[in-house]
């Protein structure tokens, strides 16, 4: 008797893929980029599934392919979920302390930068001429 | 960090109307103790994420130094802190 496809064991490898392809699509949305819940559920239900797999596969081996693609596909998996939880809660708190940086009362180190049109502007003139003024230091990387 | 030239494109691109600086040589950032040592692209020098909001004599009434890269202030916080500032209260 053949033996059946092992789906669940592929399935499951590719959800893995797909929790981590999706990040860049989550993290579009505060709701899901401030803590990555979604991506989290679809490498868990990868996980499920790619574990249903190998018990297919070494519990019912009369019946179904699978263990040694199996085993190889939930290596592979264990290294994206390691590498995602790594790069998703470990790397993007690898920031400094910045403890000398102004504290709430304290004031704001004086500065004079060019505009986007090359105009100087000072720090001192945003402040005098407007109500408040918000100083964004923006990163424009992981 | 960007320069005037790729400030001045993003700011058209986006159609953005509030001041774009540029800080090539990170001496403001520096002085703000936000400098983020190899931490960009390719292991360059690039800056923490921070924000502060300044009033009129220049002393920082609000700011945001996120510890996770992930985690930026959002736009009820900052609201929230101009309403603060101004003295208005949820009673309001």
């Amino acid at each position: 008797m053949n033996r059946r496809f092992n789906w669940p064991i592929w399935v499951g490898f590719l959800l893995v893929l797909a929790g981590l392809l999706t990040y860049p699509f989550f993290v579009q949305f505060p709701v899901t980029r401030d803590f990555p819940w979604a991506n989290l559920l679809i490498l868990l239900a990868g996980a499920f599934v790619l574990g249903d797999g190998l018990v297919r596969a070494f519990r019912q081996r009369e019946i179904y392919h699978g263990r040694i693609l199996g085993s190889a596909l939930a290596v592979l998996s264990l290294f994206v979920i390691g590498f995602f939880a790594f790069a998703a809660f470990y790397v993007v708190r690898q920031l400094p302390a910045s403890k000398g940086a102004p504290h709430l009362g304290q004031k704001a180190p004086q500065f004079t930068l060019p505009d986007q049109d090359g105009k100087p502007v000072a720090l001192a003139d945003l402040a005098s001429a407007n109500w408040a003024v918000l100083l964004i230091f923006y990163r424009g990387h992981w | 960090m960007d320069s005037v030239e790729i400030n001045q494109r993003h700011t058209r691109q986006l159609g953005l109307t509030y001041s774009f600086l540029s800080d090539t040589r990170a001496e403001v950032i520096r002085r703000y103790d936000l400098l983020h040592a190899g931490g960009g692209p390719g292991g360059t020098d690039i800056s923490r994420p921070g924000e502060f909001l300044v009033d009129k004599q220049g002393v920082v009434r609000w700011l945001n130094l996120t510890d996770n890269l992930s985690v930026r202030a959002r736009p009820e916080q900052l609201l929230k802190a101009f309403d603060e500032m101004s003295g208005k209260t949820a009673a309001n």
